[in-house]
């Protein structure tokens, strides 16, 4: 429980974080929240030699309106968006989602950056803002781009980053009044990473399922979008929701761990999936 | 004598040991920073079973800050008596050498290959790396049946093989469960002990009955995880030739004494001090090899070296608790009465013997009858090594698993004979006595009332209505479902008479001193040899001793946890604190009043025999104005001008009580459960306790008690469990996959309580640390098995995760003949062993 040594520096903006992670290479991480990075380190699973503290950056910590979307900064804590009106109003699976993570110390500390940074499939975030189609900014050398989330998350723990590449903020759209959310979590403890998780964002339409947008937590090395299942429901009746359900773990690969075997996994997304469904309709 | 008016005992006195505590002033072992101070670091085998081939240190001394480094072969003649096993439990029990530092073999991962000492913990850790270390890799035995199959590897091959010990009682004859017996074996037999004999004839039993309940069930391998975890600093002493060592310990006052017989140094060289100690549960009941490795590195370099573990080494090497494979016969007729119980168990030590491994499925023995009256009893036992790490005691120490093995089949045998089971219970409640009553195995319990602990529950968890709602959820087909879990305990508390505990095997020693003195202020410092880790003795004796002598508990300062301070005391364990040591404080307090009448009539110049002693004054009887306090006699005492002819100066009493008979409380506990009979999630809605403890001194601290050994307890039934690998690697190596339930896992409790005093002793009191932890997991395990009954379910083993009771409705659907399925992932060593990783 003791981590290599390691160097700190701060970094002072965006820039100098960029500059920073050019001097240093490989050999460096950034740090944002710590609340993923420094446990690795400790099992030392993980030993930069270098840690560049992004924490200083208030100006990353926002959430503002952007018209048909919000804009939340990457350093944003998990704790602020469970408790942002804004969010509440227009995109509530948000803030639901980020009260959820952990317990209050892992909230105040951890951010939005940090947990799509990290890139664990077994993280919440990550497949609420795929469900969401939301979209990452990415700062680098070169400038600015914008990623989608889907095409983000490549691999467990590896995503669209490059070495010299700062998260700096994180899009998702404002959900209108006919659309419901809700993000199912299965774990044993309250304070336990996700088993299975399931984001669903459904729109209604004249009492029927408009479309469904669906995505698993822990289903896979990413998070994966229940498309079979998306499919079923599109422009369908609220019963098919029980029967399309039974699809929803077409095309995942759970892993089996002490916690729950690969098919117990799927079986709990099935029915993860149906009450995800089902509580977004309702709300 | 003159009774103490009780003022204090009884009241919710907030705890004298918290300001403290929630302001971050306690004195922890971590804490203590001596000059020059040296830091010690473990290199741990990563490998169950091995050979070392190649040990080179040299690279780890070339570190800069680092001041030593050791092998086992280097510190071999410092340690003669290894790490020394303190029970002997059968005569042929075998018991391996321990060495502190191996020297050839690793026998599980976590073993301790090589030491580095250096000038801070940091350092030290990073020198580890540097040790060259070759190993020959042997298949390890990490499950029980397969390291008795023939031809299983051996842990420790000079033994000749893996069976530890084996013992029986009431067996003789019985050979249709169990094997033979062999009679070299050791026999319990007489009212000696707790591992008093068998009786009558099971054979018999089990073809009158109309139903036999034959199960297996398994105790799993469970994580003590004390809030702080071990931690020692060992010093020579400044001037002596001897050593102090704090530690982190529940047991002080036995540390002593190990330390002594592991490496020669005399016994009267060492003090030993426990500073604030964050939990123990049984963990911290052990010498460790860290704590001799310290010791004798200090003396060696004549420098303070502190260890200090962290969280990982604290699940691989610290001791773990159960481990226990249970095959139970229960034969009863179809009124429900019980006819007889058979008992077959294997036991995992673990790769060592650590203090007491070999005694704790032992000293559980006689409590598998549970609460019930009947005659036909037999058990044996088997200790069996693997290449797991050693297990121990841990909150319950052998009551928990014995309670859960009977409370279960009583309900299995309510299941199969149809009938209510708290009835089932009724039927085989002893009928209220107050008076010790022998139990089938011959164990003395001193005082029962069972029939209003259940009631009392039973009303509080408003039953009838539980009945009706689960009727409802069931013919609605609501995929939650509703379950109602009983259990009713009882356990051994006041360890112990010392005869007795000689007769578990354990040498004896029960007794507890405590010495009771006045200052010259009228002050009164009590010292005890009870060693408190979060019991609250601090303010428990001052209220006895406040009452005794007519003070206020402010007045009452309580010692303890130093050797030197304390010099005779048997520590912290097995719910002893109060029955033995408490009552020692009593009797050291009621000989100060003794005397101190001696010195008020002296001062009175009245008869001794007209001294009326109350409220903390002396006076003659018939005229009260004619009277000193406690405080003036005490200064008398102290001053002695004028003490009556030939009496000694000071008001300093010790008693070192032994008490006649072990204690039992008892209870009922009711678990409600909401069980989602589609993803397998058990909520827990409701938890009423009803427990028994005779008298209780403090009820805020008793409550503690009872919701932290019911969170533990819960916590066996659905969360925790120890999981390795085939290769012996623990799985659940850190609090993310081990999973420690917390406050929002848990009901609020309710609870209760009668009061049955013991005959034992002169306060009537029992113990209640281990209570909740032995009552509890069976009724949750009861209660999920009742809401899942209609679907075929008969048994979930523990911790009844979500996928374990997905798939036991799955087996059940499957099978409808209801056939017992053991779960293919759960290894017969009581751990769970993942397949293939
Ligand atoms: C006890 C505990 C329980 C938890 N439970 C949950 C849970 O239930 N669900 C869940 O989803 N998470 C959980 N977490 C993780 C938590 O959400 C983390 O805080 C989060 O995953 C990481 O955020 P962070 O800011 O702490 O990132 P850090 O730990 O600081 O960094 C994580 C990684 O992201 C990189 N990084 C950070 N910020 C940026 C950035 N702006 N640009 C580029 N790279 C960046 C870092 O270099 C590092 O590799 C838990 C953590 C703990 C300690």
């Amino acid at each position: 429980m003791i981590p290599v040594a390691f160097d700190y520096e701060v970094a002072e903006s965006v820039d100098h974080a960029i500059e920073l992670l050019g001097q240093y290479g490989d050999e460096s991480k950034l740090l944002a929240g710590g609340h993923s990075l420094i446990p690795i380190m400790r099992l030392r699973l993980a030993a930069p030699s270098v840690l560049i503290d992004l924490g200083r950056l208030e100006n990353l910590r926002y959430v503002r309106d952007g018209g048909d979307h919000l804009k939340i900064g990457a350093l944003t804590r998990h704790r602020d968006l469970a408790f942002n009106d804004m969010v509440a109003e227009h995109c509530g699976i948000v803030g639901y989602t980020a009260g959820l993570l952990g317990d209050p110390s892992v909230q105040h500390r951890g951010t939005i950056g940090g947990t799509l940074s990290h890139g664990d499939a077994s993280g919440d975030m990550p497949s609420v803002i795929t469900a969401l189609e939301g979209s990452i900014v990415i700062q680098g050398p070169n400038g600015e781009r914008v990623v989608k989330a889907a095409d983000f998350f490549q691999d467990y723990m590896v995503t669209d980053l490059g070495e010299q590449e700062v998260v700096t903020e994180v899009r998702v759209p404002k959900l209108g009044q006919n659309t419901g959310w809700s993000y199912k979590k299965f774990a044993r403890r309250s304070q336990d990473w996700a088993m299975v998780g399931v984001a669903a964002v459904v729109e209604r339409s004249n009492g029927s399922i408009g479309s469904a947008r669906i995505a698993l937590t822990a289903m896979g090395a990413t998070p994966i979008r229940a498309t079979s299942v998306e499919q079923a429901l599109s422009g369908a009746s609220p019963d098919a929701v029980v029967e399309a359900a039974q699809s929803a773990d077409e095309g995942t690969s759970p892993a089996s761990d002490a916690a729950a075997s690969a098919e117990f996994r799927r079986h709990l997304a099935r029915v993860w999936t149906q009450r995800a469904v089902e509580e977004a309709l309702s709300r | 004598m003159t009774q103490a008016p009780e003022r204090y005992m009884g009241g919710g006195l907030p705890r004298k040991e918290d300001p403290n505590l929630v302001t971050g002033r306690a004195n922890w072992t971590d804490n203590i920073k001596l000059p020059g101070m040296v830091h010690l670091a473990m290199l741990r085998s990563p490998f169950a079973r091995a050979k070392v081939t190649k040990l080179d240190v040299s690279g780890a001394l070339e570190r800069p800050g680092v001041v030593g480094a050791f092998t086992g072969q280097e510190l071999a003649d410092q340690w003669p008596g290894g790490v020394p096993c303190g029970a002997q439990v059968s005569d042929q029990q075998k018991t391996p050498f321990f060495p502190p530092l191996v020297t050839d073999e690793v026998r599980h991962v976590g073993d301790v290959v090589a030491v580095v000492v250096a000038s801070d913990r940091y350092t030290a850790q990073d020198a580890l790396e540097a040790i060259v270390v070759d190993y020959d890799p042997l298949p390890p035995v990490v499950n029980m049946e397969a390291a008795l199959a023939e031809g299983a590897p051996l842990v420790h091959e000079d033994l000749g093989t893996n069976e530890c010990f084996k013992y029986t009682a009431g067996v003789e004859g019985m050979d249709e469960l169990f094997d033979a017996p062999d009679d070299t074996q050791q026999e319990g037999g007489g009212v000696r002990g707790p591992n008093v004999g068998g009786q009558g004839d099971t054979n018999e039993a089990l073809r009158r009955a109309d139903v036999v309940i034959k199960e297996r069930y398994i105790q799993q391998r469970l994580l003590p995880t004390a809030i702080e975890p071990r931690a020692v600093v060992a010093s020579p002493e400044p001037g002596h030739e001897g050593i102090v060592m704090y530690s982190s310990t529940q047991i002080p006052h036995l540390a002593k004494i190990v330390l002594s017989l592991s490496t020669g140094i005399p016994e009267n060289q060492i003090r030993v001090v426990a500073p604030d100690v964050g939990g123990g549960f049984g963990s911290k009941l052990n010498v460790y090899r860290e704590e001799i490795i310290a010791v004798v590195l200090a003396k060696k370099l004549g420098m303070p070296i502190k260890y200090v573990e962290d969280r990982s080494e604290n699940y691989q090497a610290t001791i773990h608790g159960r481990g226990q494979i249970q095959d139970i016969e229960l034969a009863a007729n179809s009124d429900g009465k019980i006819l007889g119980l058979r008992v077959k168990l294997l036991d995992d030590m673990g790769a060592y013997l650590q203090l007491l491994t070999p005694a704790i499925a032992i000293s559980g023995a006689a409590l598998f009858p549970g609460v019930y009256n009947f005659e036909n009893f037999a058990i044996e036992i088997k200790g069996v090594f693997t290449n797991l790490t050693p297990t121990d005691a841990y909150r319950g120490a052998g009551r928990p698993e014995a309670c859960y093995a009977i409370e279960r089949a009583m309900d299995s045998l309510a299941h199969e004979l149809g009938m209510d089971p708290a009835e089932v219970r009724r039927r085989n409640f002893f009928e209220p006595f107050d008076e010790p009553t022998a139990n089938p195995a011959g164990l003395e319990y001193d005082s029962f009332n069972l029939q209003g602990v259940l009631e009392r529950a039973i009303e509080l968890a408003d039953y009838e209505a539980l009945r009706q709602e689960q009727q409802r959820r069931r013919e609605s087909g609501d995929p939650v479902q509703l379950g109602i879990g009983f259990s009713t305990y009882t356990e051994i508390c006041g360890l112990g008479p010392s005869q007795a505990l000689a007769g578990l095997g354990i040498g004896g020693a029960g007794w507890e001193a405590a010495n009771v003195r006045m200052l010259v202020t009228g002050k009164v410092e009590v010292a005890t040899g009870t060693s408190p880790h979060g019991q609250g003795h601090e303010t428990s004796w001052s209220q006895i001793a406040a009452d005794v002598l007519g003070v206020t508990p402010d007045d009452v300062d309580v010692i303890h946890g130093d050797t030197d301070a304390v010099p005779f005391g048997r520590d912290t364990y097995g719910s002893r604190s109060l029955a033995v040591g408490g009552i020692a404080v009593y009797h050291a307090a009621n000989k100060v009043v003794e005397k101190g009448k001696k010195i008020a009539a002296h001062m009175l110049e009245a008869s001794e025999d007209d001294i009326e002693f109350e409220g903390g004054r002396f006076s003659v009887a018939g005229s009260p104005d004619q009277n000193v306090t406690i405080q003036d006699v005490a200064g008398a005492a102290y001053l002695a001008a004028s003490l009556p002819e030939g009496m000694e100066p000071v008001l300093n009493e010790t008693s070192i009580y032994d008490p006649p008979n072990f204690t039992f409380p008892f209870g009922a506990h009711i678990c409600v459960t909401e069980v989602d009979t589609e993803t397998g999630k058990v909520k827990l809605r409701d938890y009423i306790a009803v427990d028994d403890c005779g008298p209780v001194i403090n009820p805020t601290i008793v409550d503690g008690q009872l919701h932290g050994g019911l969170a533990q307890g819960i916590a066996q039934a659905l969360y925790e469990g120890v999981v390795y690998d085939e290769e012996g690697n623990l799985v659940t190596a850190s609090m993310v996959d081990y999973m420690i339930p917390g406050a929002p896992e848990l009901p609020n409790f309710t609870l209760d309580r009668t009061v049955t005093p013991s005959p034992s002793n002169p306060l009537g009191v029992k113990g209640v640390g281990e209570a909740g932890t032995i009552g509890a997991p069976p009724a949750v395990i009861n209660s999920i098995v009742d809401a899942l009954s209609p679907l075929g379910v008969k048994h979930v083993d523990m911790p009844a995760s979500p996928m374990r009771v997905w798939k036991a409705i799955q087996n059940a659907q499957g099978k409808q003949s209801g056939d017992r399925q053991i779960d293919a992932s759960l290894g017969a060593s009581g751990a769970d062993i993942r397949q293939g990783r």
